[in-house]
C-alpha cells in the first residue's frame, strides 16, 4: 500500500472559504480547477456573497518562469542527445560520454543560475527579486546534488581520485573564497588585511595549498619574526603527498609517504614550532586533520560536507567509496553538534554518500518544487544502468514515471508542449498512451498549429488522434460556414460520415440557391471523391452540370441516368435529377435513347409509387403535393414524347 | 569556419525579417524583426546584430543579438513584413492586421495603424462574426494585401482606414500565402494545392487563372516570386516539395523537386542573386539551393533540364549532436558560402538573406535560438 513519506502540503487558495462554501474541482492536464458551488436558492443574498471565480491551481509553477524556460529548452536537446547514445558503446568511451552529458546538464543549470542571479541583484528589494534569489538557491542546490551524483554514480571514482573529485566539488560550491582572495590581494598590505588569516585558513581547508603558501610568503615578508615559522609550515604544505593524475604511484606508496608526512607535522606540533603564533599553530592542526581544530573553523567551512571533505583530505586521503558514508554520518553529527536537525539537502547528500540512489531521488522529489531535476537525473542514471532492479507499484518504472510526470507539466504549459512530445517518445511502455491523451487536449487556435500537431501524430502513426483532430477542425469549419474547408479536413481524416454530412450541406445549399458554392474545391476532388457515396454523388452531379454547360448533352444525359440507376443519388434528390432531365428531353435532337427513356420512366414510377400516404395532410402539404403532381405530369409528358421520338429515330436509323 | 551564435529567448518565434536597407546602400543589414507565436503573451521585437563598437579580431561582429525594443502583440504573429524601413506589418491569428512604427530615436515601437477583424468568419456557430486568423501578408508600399483562413483577400493602403478592396469567399479553403505578381496582380496559394492569380482591376470574386498539380491536392504553404522574372514563382508544399512555376505556361509546374521531409514553411529567392533559393521546413532544416553551380553553362533555376536534382547542400543529422550543425560542401566555389543549419528540434527555421554575407536563422518552436554567421 501507498504510504505518505511526509505530510502533503496544503495549498491556500485566496478568496475561497472552504469552511462555509461547498467546493468542486476538476482535474486538467497538470492543473486543477476549483470553484465554489453554492446552491442555496432560498436566500438570494447568500448567492451574491459567493465568490464567482474559478481558480486554477497549477502543480508545476516553475514551468512558467521565463528563465527556467531556457533550462527546459536547452536541457531538452541534451536529453534527446543522450537517448541517441549508442548502446554498443561500452566501457570507457561510454562512461566518458555519460560524464560529458552530465556536465552539459550541469552547465545549463549554472548558466540559468547566473542569469537568475543577475535578475535577483538587479531587482533586489522587491518580492520578485526575493523570488529570484530563492530560485537561485534552489538551482544551486540542484547543481550541488547533481555534481555529487556525477562523482559517485557516473564517474564511479575509486579510492584516491575520489577525494580529488570531492575537493573540486567543494571548491566549486564554496566559492566565496575567490572574492575574498581578490579583496585581500587588492589591498595595500595584504597581510595586514583583517581577513588575511581567514583567507589563508579557507585556502588550506579547501586544499589549495599552493595559494596558501604564497599568502604565507607575503606574511613572512612583512613580519620577519614569524618568517622562520612560515617557511617551515610552507615546506610542510609543499611536501604533502598528493595523488596526481599522471603519476603511476600505487595507493600503498601514497599511503606510506602520507604517513611519514603526517608524523612530521605531528612532530612539529609536539615540539611547539608554531607555539608563538596561534594562527600558524591552528593551521598546523588543520593539516593534521584534527577534528576539534577543524570544528573551530566552522564559520569558514560553512557546511558539513565541506567539513567532511577537509577532514578526509587531512586524515583519510585514500578513503574508499564504500567507507564514505561512515565519515559522512560522523561529520554531519559533529558539525551539527546536536544543535539543529538535518535539512532536506543534508538528507539528500547523505543518501548519495550511502550510495542509495533511490533514496536520493525520493528525497529530491519531495524537496524540489518541479520534476525537471529528478526526471533528468533519473534518466541519466538509468542510462548508467543503475536503476534496473527497482520496480514501482505504479507506472512502469521509475524513469518512465518521472519523465512522464515532467512531460505532463510541459503539456500543461501554453507553449512547451512540443518538448513534452519527445519525452513521451522515449518512454517505451506508457509514453505512447500518455502522448495520445495529451496531444488531443492541445488547444488548436490556428490551422497552422493544428498542422504542427497533426505532423506529430502522423509521424507516430497515431491515426485515431489524426482523425479526431481533423474532425475537430472540420466541425469548426462547418460552424464557421466554411464548407470547403470542412470538406478538405474530412477528406484528410478519411472520415466518410462527416464527408457525407458536408456533401449534404452543399446539396442543400444548391437546392436553395440554384448554384454551387466552392467550385474550386468540388471540381478538383479527384480520387478523394470516392471517400463517401454522397461525396461521389456531389462530384458527379457537379460534373453533370459542367457537361451540360459545355453542351455535351449526350454525355450529360447518360451521367444523369447512371446517377439514379446506380443508386448513388439519394432518393430525396431524384426528383431534382428528373427535373434536370427535362431540358434534355425537350432538346431538338433526341438525346435519351428509347432504352434510357424506359429507365427514366421506371425511376419516376419508383419514386411516385414508393411515396407513403400521409394521414391528414395540412394545407401547405396539399399545396406542395399539387406542385409535385404537376411536375410528375410534365415529366411523364416529356418522357412520352421523347420515347416516341427516339423510337422513330432508332427505327429509321436501323432501317436505313 | 563560420560560427553560429545561438541564444535562447524564452519565446517561440514564428517569423523573422531583415529590415530593408535604403536603396543604393552597400551596408549589411544589421536589424531584424521577429514575431512570436503560441506564447501566452506574444511580441513583435526588433533586434540588432550591429556594431556596438566591439568588433572582434577578424573584423566580424560580436555574436550576440541585442534586443532593441519589443511591443506586445495580440494573438500569434502569423506573418510579418517590413512596409518600409520604419514600419512593420504584422498579421495576427485574431484576424487583426497591425502596422507598427519604429522610433529609432528612443528605440520604441508603437501601433501606427490597425485593422481589427480584417479576417472573420460568419456562420451559425459564431454569435455575430468570429475572428479568423490572418495567415499571410505582402507589402508593396503603400499597398498591403492580406489573406486568411476565411478565404478572404483584403487590399489595404497604409494611409486608408478602410480596406480598399475586399474579395469575400475568394477561396473555399484556407489561403496560406500571398505574393505580388505584376502590379496590380497577386498570386495566392491555398490548402488544396492551388495557385490562383487575381487581378484587382477586375470586379467580382473570380480569379483570372487557377494553377494546380492535378490529383494530389497537397496543401501549399508558401510562395515567393522571382525578383527579376515576374512570371516565375516558387512554392513549397506540405510534403516538403519545392515547385517552380511559370505562370505564363500551362497550369503545371515547370519543375518539381523533392526537398524537405515535412511541411515547407517558407521559400525565398535571394533578392539580388535569384539563382539562389532558400527553403525551410518543419523538419528543422534550412536548405540553400543554388542553380548557378550545377551544369557547365549557367542555367536558370526554372529550367528543368539543368536543375540539380538535389540541393547543393545536404543535411545530415549528426548523431548525438543536435542543433547548431553546420556542414560545408567541399569543392564548390561560388560567391556564397554554402552551409546548412540544422535545428535540434523539428521546428521551423526562418531566415532571410541579405545582400552581403550575413545569414540569420531562428528556430521557431521549442524555443527560439537565434543564429548568425559571418
Amino acid at each position: 500500500m501507498e504510504e505518505f513519506d511526509s505530510e502533503p502540503t496544503v495549498t491556500w487558495i485566496p478568496g475561497v472559504n472552504s469552511q462555509k462554501k461547498q467546493m468542486c474541482f476538476d482535474w486538467g492536464p497538470g492543473e486543477m480547477l476549483v470553484c465554489e458551488t453554492s446552491f442555496n436558492r432560498k436566500e438570494k443574498s447568500e448567492m451574491v456573497a459567493g465568490c464567482p471565480f474559478i481558480h486554477i491551481i497549477r502543480k508545476d509553477i516553475d514551468v512558467y518562469s521565463k528563465i527556467l524556460r531556457k533550462l527546459f529548452n536547452e536541457s531538452h536537446g541534451i536529453f534527446v542527445g543522450l537517448q541517441r547514445i549508442e548502446e554498443e558503446l561500452t566501457g570507457k568511451s561510454r562512461k566518458a560520454q555519460l560524464v560529458r552529458v552530465s556536465k552539459n546538464y550541469r552547465s545549463v543549470i549554472r548558466a540559468c543560475m547566473e542569469e537568475m542571479h543577475q535578475f535577483a541583484v538587479a531587482d533586489k528589494d522587491s518580492a520578485r527579486g526575493r523570488q529570484f534569489s530563492s530560485q537561485v538557491s534552489i538551482l544551486s542546490a540542484m547543481e550541488l546534488i547533481w555534481n555529487l551524483c556525477e562523482i559517485l554514480f557516473i564517474e564511479v571514482a575509486p579510492a584516491g581520485p575520489l577525494l580529488l573529485y570531492l575537493l573540486d566539488w567543494v571548491r566549486l560550491h564554496v566559492c566565496e573564497v575567490d572574492n575574498l582572495s581578490a579583496d585581500v590581494l587588492g589591498s595595500e598590505n595584504p597581510s595586514k588585511h583583517e581577513s588575511f588569516w581567514n583567507l589563508v585558513t579557507t585556502l588550506v581547508l579547501q586544499g589549495r595549498l599552493d595559494e596558501a603558501r604564497q599568502m604565507l610568503s607575503k606574511e613572512a615578508d612583512t613580519n620577519p619574526t614569524s618568517a622562520g615559522m612560515c617557511r617551515v609550515l610552507g615546506d610542510l604544505m609543499r611536501t604533502m603527498p598528493v595523488l596526481s593524475p599522471g603519476n603511476t604511484q600505487t595507493l600503498t606508496e601514497l599511503e606510506l609517504r602520507w604517513q611519514h608526512w603526517h608524523e612530521e607535522c605531528e612532530r612539529h606540533l609536539q615540539d611547539g614550532t608554531f607555539a608563538s603564533n596561534p594562527h600558524l599553530e591552528s593551521l598546523c592542526k588543520v593539516l593534521l586533520g584534527d577534528d576539534a581544530a577543524l570544528l573551530e573553523q566552522k564559520e569558514l567551512l560553512s557546511n558539513w560536507y565541506h567539513f567532511l571533505v577537509t577532514r578526509l583530505l587531512y586524515s583519510q586521503p585514500t578513503v574508499k567509496p564504500m567507507d564514505l558514508h561512515l565519515y559522512a554520518q560522523s561529520s554531519l553529527d559533529l558539525f551539527l553538534g546536536g544543535e539543529s536537525s538535518p535539512e532536506p539537502l543534508d538528507n539528500i547528500l547523505m543518501a548519495a554518500f550511502e550510495f542509495d540512489i533511490h533514496q536520493v531521488i525520493k528525497e529530491c522529489s519531495l524537496a524540489l518544487s518541479n520534476w525537471w531535476f529528478v526526471a533528468h537525473l533519473t534518466d541519466l542514471l538509468d542510462h548508467c544502468k543503475l536503476l534496473q532492479s527497482h520496480n514501482l507499484y505504479f507506472g512502469s518504472n521509475m524513469r518512465e514515471f518521472l519523465l512522464l510526470e515532467y512531460a505532463s507539466g510541459l503539456f500543461a504549459h501554453h507553449s512547451l508542449w512540443q518538448l513534452g512530445v519527445d519525452y513521451c517518445d522515449h518512454c517505451p511502455e506508457l509514453g505512447r498512451v500518455s502522448l495520445e491523451l495529451h496531444i488531443e487536449r492541445i488547444p488548436l487556435t490556428t490551422e497552422q498549429k493544428a498542422l504542427k500537431v497533426l505532423r506529430v501524430c502522423e509521424q507516430r502513426q497515431m491515426t485515431e488522434q489524426v482523425r479526431s483532430i481533423c474532425k475537430i477542425l472540420a466541425m469548426k469549419a462547418v460552424r464557421n460556414n466554411r464548407l470547403g474547408s470542412a470538406l478538405s479536413w474530412s477528406i484528410r481524416a478519411k472520415d466518410a460520415a462527416f464527408a457525407t454530412l458536408v456533401s449534404d450541406r452543399f446539396l442543400r445549399d444548391y437546392c436553395e440557391r440554384g448554384c454551387f458554392s466552392d467550385l474550386d474545391l468540388i471540381d478538383n476532388l479527384g480520387p478523394a471523391m470516392m471517400l463517401s457515396d454522397r461525396l461521389t454523388f456531389l462530384g458527379k452531379y457537379r460534373e453533370f452540370h459542367r457537361l451540360y454547360g459545355e453542351k455535351r448533352f449526350v454525355d450529360a444525359a447518360s451521367l444523369l441516368l447512371s446517377l439514379m440507376t446506380s443508386q448513388i443519388a439519394p432518393r430525396s434528390f431524384w426528383m431534382t435529377l428528373l427535373t434536370d432531365a427535362l431540358p434534355l428531353l425537350e432538346q431538338k435532337q433526341v438525346i435519351f435513347s428509347a432504352e434510357q427513356t424506359y429507365e427514366l420512366l421506371r425511376c419516376l414510377e419508383d419514386l411516385t409509387s414508393g411515396r407513403p400516404l400521409c394521414g391528414e395532410p395540412d394545407v401547405q402539404q396539399l399545396q406542395d403535393d399539387d406542385i409535385e403532381t404537376t411536375k410528375v405530369e410534365i415529366l411523364r409528358l416529356a418522357l412520352a414524347r421523347n420515347l416516341a421520338r427516339s423510337i422513330i429515330k432508332e427505327g429509321s436509323l436501323e432501317g436505313s | 569556419m563560420e560560427e553560429i551564435y545561438a541564444k535562447f529567448v524564452s519565446q517561440k518565434i514564428s517569423k523573422t525579417r531583415w529590415r530593408p536597407l535604403p536603396p543604393g546602400s552597400l551596408q549589411t543589414a544589421e536589424t531584424f524583426a521577429t514575431g512570436s507565436w503560441d506564447n501566452e503573451e506574444n511580441y513583435v521585437s526588433l533586434w540588432s546584430i550591429g556594431d556596438f563598437g566591439n568588433l572582434d579580431s577578424d573584423g566580424g561582429f560580436e555574436g550576440d543579438h541585442q534586443l532593441l525594443c519589443s511591443i506586445k502583440h495580440h494573438g500569434d504573429v502569423m506573418d510579418l513584413q517590413f512596409l518600409d524601413q520604419e514600419r512593420i506589418v504584422a498579421a495576427s491569428s485574431t484576424g487583426c492586421v497591425t502596422i507598427f512604427l519604429h522610433h529609432p530615436n528612443n528605440q520604441t515601437l508603437s501601433v501606427s495603424q490597425q485593422w481589427t477583424a480584417a479576417h472573420y468568419h460568419t456562420g451559425p456557430g459564431s454569435p455575430s462574426c468570429s475572428n479568423a486568423p490572418c495567415t499571410g501578408v505582402v507589402c508593396n508600399n503603400p499597398e498591403i494585401v492580406t489573406v486568411g483562413e476565411d478565404g478572404r483577400i483584403n487590399l489595404f493602403r497604409a494611409d486608408h482606414k478602410e480596406a480598399v478592396r475586399t474579395i469575400d469567399n475568394a477561396d473555399s479553403s484556407t489561403l496560406h500565402a500571398v505574393t505580388f505578381l505584376r502590379t496590380p496582380e497577386i498570386l495566392t496559394v491555398n490548402s488544396i494545392g492551388q495557385l490562383k492569380i487575381w487581378d484587382f482591376r477586375q470586379q467580382g470574386n473570380e480569379p483570372t487563372q487557377i494553377l494546380s498539380l492535378t490529383g494530389d491536392r497537397v496543401p501549399l504553404h508558401c510562395v515567393d516570386r522571382h525578383p527579376n522574372q515576374q512570371h516565375v514563382v516558387a512554392t513549397g508544399g506540405q510534403d516538403g516539395m519545392l515547385s517552380i512555376w511559370d505562370v505564363r505556361q500551362g497550369t503545371m509546374p515547370v519543375s518539381l523537386l523533392k526537398a524537405h521531409e515535412a511541411e515547407m514553411w517558407e521559400v525565398h529567392f535571394h533578392p539580388s542573386n535569384p539563382d539562389h533559393l532558400f527553403t525551410c521546413s518543419e523538419d528543422g532544416s534550412l536548405w540553400h539551393w543554388d542553380a548557378s553551380t550545377d551544369g557547365p553553362e549557367k542555367s536558370s533555376l526554372f529550367h528543368q533540364a539543368s536543375l540539380p536534382s538535389s540541393p547543393t547542400i545536404v543535411i545530415s543529422r549528426a548523431q548525438g549532436s543536435p542543433g547548431r550543425q553546420i556542414a560545408r560542401e567541399p569543392g564548390k566555389r561560388n560567391s556564397f558560402r554554402q552551409y546548412i543549419v540544422e535545428h535540434s528540434k523539428g521546428d521551423r527555421a526562418k531566415w532571410k538573406r541579405t545582400g552581403s554575407n550575413t545569414l540569420m536563422t531562428m528556430q521557431k518552436s521549442e524555443e527560439s535560438r537565434m543564429m548568425k554567421k559571418n
